[in-house]
């Protein structure tokens, strides 16, 4: 079979994908990636890209509350499922308490895997509110860092998870205003 | 970035459907579940596919049951296979594969079937077109000679399935649909020595359902050599399951991955059944088993010393079995 | 020692681009999209050795949405990073080098489109006679099979005989000497990130290039010379690097093409690199294979040392001759060499080019060397720490090969690791199959002399003060991961007694910001520092004058220094004798006053290094104004079945001089460890006639979350005479112990030596195989080139022993509070 030089486009479809809580249509052709979608039709750059082969982790996102690699996942096989990209953690303009760690305890170098790391880490602390270092680095195994020597992330990630436990339980002995909402997904 | 090539996207209502969508597309068509194989692949142009059909939406694929074996659909993610507990109960080396197959994520999206099918490997041929043009096309894709073994008249390519090896040793057997009805086969008869046509099943046929015999006694473990602890593929996988009748071995499989074009199953039976575990008879079928496999230099680290590990690993996965059975 | 105390300078401050960067609010050169922009796409060779025949692109060129072609013919203007090796066209014209080299650049509407006009470009290509390897590369050639027309003979790109003291009395002297040789495999940076630039030529006829580069300066000058464009109408401005560690500091061919595609269009246009083009651009770690020959007294003193260097440059200069040279400069700067010999060799193979990668050039000899001490140690029957101990260079001393050392803390570096991993009781002590090693090693703050000889500064800082209070910094520097950014905030915010929050930057832009080299040598905290305090304390004299004025306090008070004024926490605050006197202004009050007193409050500060070469042609690499040393112990397990080797725990201490944010220091050390030990166990750069065999992220192993054992982290603060606030370097240093202290820990645990990096699990078994045999369990490189070197260069070795007074007097800058 010999590879053939140029295959002509095909005609873009219509699509309806919900990400950080909105719903929106775009058209585009059917084989352009969630990664591509995200970043070029709908503008959120945070995702980023190291390989689009799906050995990086550098593109995660979450669907449905789950980490997956945004470079293999078609827009018209996730059609009706919540899809969250680093634009969509932040609550409002408050950083999530794992972005705030993350800022301050050095997790972020040249901060290029921060985006897919932190997705990764947000479905994490979703899933297990008491992570053990174990349980964080085999989570975090399928991003890959090339600048902190992930040991800094693990401590971000510790302290987000000790500190939205903590304000968890201000929360439920009524003690903050507003309490700290931790769904997966989409708020 | 790298692209998708251009392609059509279909949505079966079912998966008799889906089979009649591959048979109307024959040479073009291929099927999309978690696409973490078939995504890479296509964007390197080792496929070629002009037509997707879409699985992933069917919910016939995705239950699992319970009732004197154990069912699983092919569209299940690796993940929801661990979180099971009947799976966790009595298919012990199953959990263990799919834990270890790639990073978390493509645990969660790709599927047990789509493990059990996946591409054979080799570094000659998971490259991308302009990377093979360089080097020379393989007879795998577009060429025609073996680069890995240039005097070979058949393709060398690797099965890098985790799932595959430990299904074997549990002696489970899948359903594929076709275009004109469904039929059972053992997992072991899923794959022949081609690296090319690594798998009996028929183009239009698509794996639905992986059935796991129940059987309590057995103890099964999985264990993957590879050079990291995440993303990578196995360079040695080595799947055993083993009964014990007081201390004599009741029952007993060994099934190697990684080392041939499809997993290979060692001949443990009688040199183990009705027999006792001693250091003697492991050594026994360590050698067996270094015996069957053949690896070739396609893969990562050298395959001296890939063919070495099967002897340690091998014992390995008995001692561990041994310890758990008492 | 008493440090001064400061009020920003030593606090672990996040750092000020963390949460843009944890937010995803950071935009990367791929990030940007501008009207109309197109994409370009680059065709690489498919040959390692070829003459071009022919491109036709009439196809491409008949594809609808491809907008402009460029080939060779289209910009024949060489370049190279290093003025004595610009060998390198943008896009090649009648000979490909290596598998990958660009050929063709494509501009269309959309990527896809692009990918697709580049596969319908036919070339075709003559076969010339290739070399992959150091050793083929120094055979005798014919004209055909030379990769390049320049170099001594053949392919041999750069060759160096420099001889320091006397050599042969020197070994004349020894009571034993070592005899071993050594190799270190080449490696990639995988920066996460695949370089990006976007290049938007306007109807003004002004350039403006985006690009992920760590070196904005020397892209500005390749640009104007390639594009024949004057500088003045040419902007660079490099964009948040997500990742460098060297591999992106050479001018690379999609600037260019991204340029002259968008000068032909007049639209944007954009070339992002896919990962397997990362590899072929390359510029990666130098694989070296390296003879060392030391001569020692029973005792364990060195009496001279004989270093040779076989450098695989691949099949570009890039910055190879410095790269060779490093490969000998910086072996005197641990240890007391009384003699030193340095030879080494580059070459040129049909492969991607080399260049520097974290540590450039020195990581290869110092696992060498460090190997080799733990050899002689060994052989002596001496500790290995009490040994190095024995034999360390002074403080404030000059080296035999003219490097001269300020201060060291490496002494400090070694007890604070021994002790900390209890090493001594260890060694020797666990079972087999454990192990524990040590090492050290010492880098740069950066390279005393710039990439192409003047006299100018290496980096200027300008301040403006808003009358706001905000107060703008702007310089070239760009922050490519290691923390730069808040190094100039905190350095700002400390002099003038504000926050790092309220320091503005504006950075690593031709048109706005002043000079600085590049995000290399490990030199912007110690440059950048020193010219931003310069800028600051301008600024702050001139605050407190009015403040002065204000408060009445006489300028000779000032200047007796009975009185002084001190800046912090937003207030400048009178003290008579150090103590407070309650008088005060604010900040904000004191920038109105001044800007009244002076007009608009601006500044500049500005850092040259000073002269250090000596008095020998390559003498300008190896000179810093200070060294960083560092110290390692590593402990290992080893299964003895399996070959397979567990890096169980680290402890790495670092002369650092002052950390001037720890918490990011330890994140370089941190990152550091990683670095090596994915060097040290897996990464590889292989390759099967000259094709890299897996350019991917998949087979390109590196070490995930997994791999990564814990560190124990040391920061050994010397507070360096030159230094800003003492500071020296972190973002390299700690990676150079590592890779033989792992060595080291190997032969403790099982008695093996491992001659040659990386440390397979194969290697071991083979090595444990000899041990079986009763042979000697040493795995490596077994055949040495018996290369004809040319006359030696000979040096006298001046002022060893005998530092000149101006060094021991150099000012202890006490950056204290007035």
């Amino acid at each position: 079979m010999k590879h053939s030089t140029f295959q002509a486009p095909l005609p873009a479809e219509r699509l309806h994908v919900r990400v950080n809580g909105e719903s929106y249509e775009i058209v585009a052709p059917v084989n352009k990636t969630l990664l591509e979608i995200l970043r070029e039709d709908l503008g959120l750059t945070g995702t980023k890209h190291g390989c689009e082969l799906g050995e990086c982790g550098t593109c995660t996102v979450l669907i449905d509350g789950d980490p997956m690699l945004s470079c293999l996942v078609l827009p018209v096989e996730v059609q009706g499922h919540e899809i969250l990209t680093i634009e969509g953690l932040a609550e409002g303009g408050r950083p999530h308490e794992l972005q705030v760690a993350f800022a301050e305890l050095g997790a972020a170098q040249c901060g290029y895997c921060t985006p897919g790391m932190m997705m990764s880490s947000k479905a994490l602390l979703d899933s297990n509110s008491h992570p053990t270092t174990e349980e964080i680095k085999e989570y975090l195994a399928g991003n890959l860092c090339r600048c902190t020597g992930y040991l800094q992330i693990l401590e971000a990630v510790d302290s987000a998870a000790k500190k939205l436990h903590s304000s968890q339980q201000d929360a439920d002995r009524g003690n903050t205003p507003e309490s700290t909402t931790q769904g997966t997904g989409i708020r | 970035m790298l692209r998708l090539p251009p392609f059509r996207h279909l949505r079966p209502n079912n998966v008799s459907e889906a089979a009649e969508a591959l048979a109307d597309h024959p040479g073009e068509s291929m099927v999309i579940a978690g696409g973490t194989d078939l995504i890479p692949n296509l964007k390197r142009r080792q496929f070629d596919a002009s037509v997707l059909v879409g699985l992933s939406h069917l919910p016939e694929l995705q239950t699992i049951s319970d009732n004197g074996e154990i069912g699983i659909g092919a569209g299940v993610s690796l993940r929801n296979i661990a979180a099971e507990k009947a799976v966790v109960k009595s298919a012990t080396a199953l959990v263990e594969a799919v834990q270890q197959v790639a990073n978390p994520q493509i645990q969660r999206q790709g599927t047990i079937g789509g493990n059990l099918c996946v591409d054979t490997r080799c570094n000659y041929y998971n490259q991308t077109h302009e990377w093979r043009e360089s080097i020379g096309f393989c007879m795998k894709r577009e060429g025609d000679i073996c680069l890995v073994a240039p005097g070979s008249s058949k393709c060398w390519a690797v099965t890098s399935s985790d799932a595959a090896p430990a299904l074997m040793a549990l002696g489970a057997s899948v359903i594929l649909v076709g275009p004109d009805g469904e039929r059972s086969i053992p997992v072991s008869a899923l794959y022949q020595d081609d690296g090319i046509a690594y798998l009996t099943k028929k183009p239009d046929e698509i794996l639905s359902r992986i059935l796991i015999p129940k059987n309590d006694g057995l103890k099964s473990t999985y264990r993957k050599v590879r050079r990291r602890g995440s993303f990578d593929f196995p360079v040695l996988g080595v799947a055993a399951s083993l009964s014990m009748d007081g201390n004599k071995v009741s029952a007993a499989q060994l099934v190697l991955g990684a080392v041939h074009t499809h997993p290979v199953s060692v001949e443990v039976a009688q040199l183990l059944l009705g027999r006792t575990l001693t250091d003697d008879r492991l050594l026994a079928v360590a050698d067996a088993a270094f015996k069957a496999a053949t690896p070739l230099d396609n893969t990562d680290l050298m395959y001296a010393w890939r063919k070495k590990m099967v002897r340690v690993e091998v014992r390995r996965a008995f001692q561990d079995l041994a310890t758990r059975a008492n | 020692m008493s440090l001064t105390k400061y009020s920003v300078i030593g606090q672990s401050v996040p750092r000020v681009d963390g949460i843009r960067k944890a937010t995803g609010q950071s935009v990367y050169a791929d990030d940007f999209t501008l009207p109309r922009m197109l994409y370009g796409k680059l065709l690489g060779s498919r040959r390692p050795h070829a003459r071009i025949l022919s491109i036709d692109t009439s196809k491409a060129k008949a594809m609808p949405g491809v907008k402009a072609i460029v080939t060779g013919e289209d910009l024949p203007v060489k370049y190279g990073i290093l003025p004595v090796s610009e060998d390198e066209y943008p896009l090649e014209v009648d000979r490909v080098r290596f598998v990958g080299d660009p050929i063709v650049a494509v501009a269309a509407v959309d990527e896809m489109t692009a990918e697709e006009a580049v596969r319908a470009i036919e070339v075709k290509y003559e076969d010339l006679p290739t070399s992959f390897e150091i050793s083929e590369g120094l055979a005798a050639v014919g004209e055909t099979s030379r990769i390049h027309d320049y170099g001594p003979h053949d392919n041999v790109h750069k060759q160096i005989n420099l001889e320091f003291g006397d050599l042969d009395s020197g070994f004349d002297a020894a009571d034993q000497v070592f005899d071993n040789t050594y190799f270190y495999s080449g490696s990639n940076h995988l920066a996460l990130e695949q370089h990006s630039a976007v290049a938007q030529y306007g109807a003004d006829s002004k350039l403006t290039l985006w690009s992920s580069t760590q070196t904005p300066h020397y892209v500005h000058k390749a640009l104007a010379s390639v594009l024949k464009i004057p500088a003045s109408r040419i902007r660079v401005i490099a964009t948040p690097v997500g990742g460098g560690f060297g591999g992106k500091s050479d001018p690379f061919p999609h600037e260019f093409c991204a340029a002259k595609l968008s000068m032909l269009t007049g639209r944007p246009v954009k070339i992002t690199l896919t990962r397997e083009e990362v590899f072929y651009a390359h510029r990666g770690r130098h694989p070296v294979l390296m003879n060392v020959k030391l001569g020692v007294k029973n005792d364990g003193s060195i009496t001279a040392l004989d270093f040779q260097s076989f450098v695989d440059g691949g099949a570009y200069g890039s910055y190879g001759v410095a790269s060779t040279y490093y490969t000998g400069a910086l072996q005197t700067v641990t240890y007391k060499i009384p003699a030193y010999r340095f030879r080494g060799v580059r070459v040129f193979t049909n492969k991607p080019p080399c260049g520097p990668k974290r540590g450039h050039g020195t990581p290869q000899p110092r696992y060498a060397l460090e190997v080799h001490l733990d050899r002689v140690a060994n052989a002596l029957g001496i500790d290995p720490a009490a040994y190095r101990k024995s034999i360390l260079v002074d403080e404030y001393s000059m080296t035999v090969n003219h490097m001269r050392v300020t201060s060291c803390g490496l002494g400090e570096c070694i007890e604070k690791v021994t002790e900390g991993s209890d090493f001594n009781s260890l060694r020797g002590a666990l079972p087999v199959g454990k192990g524990v090693g040590l090492a050290v090693g010492s880098y740069l703050s950066g390279a005393g002399l710039p990439i192409y000889w003047n006299k100018m500064p290496h980096t200027s800082v300008d301040l403006k003060i808003d009358r706001g209070g905000g107060v703008t910094a702007k310089c070239m520097q760009i922050d490519i991961g290691q923390g730069s950014d808040s190094v100039l905030a905190m350095t700002v915010a400390e002099i003038l007694g504000i926050t790092p929050a309220d320091v503005n930057l504006i950075c690593a832009d031709t048109d706005t910001t002043p000079i600085d080299l590049g995000a290399y040598s490990s030199r912007v905290t110690f440059m950048m520092g020193n010219a931003a305090i310069e800028a600051a304390e301008k600024l702050r004299k001139k605050l407190f004058e009015a403040v002065a004025e204000e408060l009445h306090i006489s300028e000779r008070a000032l200047s007796e220094g009975t009185e002084s004024l001190q800046s912090a926490a937003g207030q400048i605050v009178h003290m008579v004798n150090g103590v407070p006197t309650g008088k005060s202004s604010s900040f904000l009050r004191a920038v109105k006053l001044a800007e009244s007193k002076f007009g608009q409050l601006s500044s500049t500060g500005s850092f040259t290094p000073q002269a250090l070469r000596g008095p020998y042609k390559g003498s300008g690499v190896g000179p810093t104004p200070a060294y960083s040393y560092s110290a390692a112990v590593a402990k290992v397990s080893v299964d003895r079945e399996t070959g397979i080797v567990t890096p169980e725990k680290l402890w790495v201490a670092h002369d650092i001089g002052r950390a001037i944010n720890p918490i990011l220091a330890r994140g370089q050390i941190e990152g550091s460890v990683y670095m090596a030990l994915g060097e040290i166990f897996m990464e590889e750069q292989a390759f099967r006639k000259g094709q890299h065999q897996f350019p991917s992220m998949l087979d390109y192993k590196t070490p995930t979350f997994l791999e990564m054992p814990s560190v124990e982290s040391y920061l050994i603060e010397t507070n360096d005479a030159e230094g800003p606030f003492g500071a020296k370097e972190v973002g390299q240093g700690p990676l150079l112990p590592i890779p033989p202290a792992i060595a080291n820990a190997v032969y403790d645990a099982i008695g093996a030596r491992i001659d040659e990096l990386p440390i397979t699990p194969e290697k071991v078994l083979a090595a444990l195989a000899l041990q079986e045999k009763g042979k000697f369990p040493q795995v490596g490189p077994n055949k040495f080139p018996d290369y004809q070197w040319p006359t030696p260069v000979k040096i006298d070795p001046v002022w060893y022993d005998q530092p000149p007074e101006q060094w021991v007097e150099t000012r202890r800058r006490d950056r204290s509070k007035c």
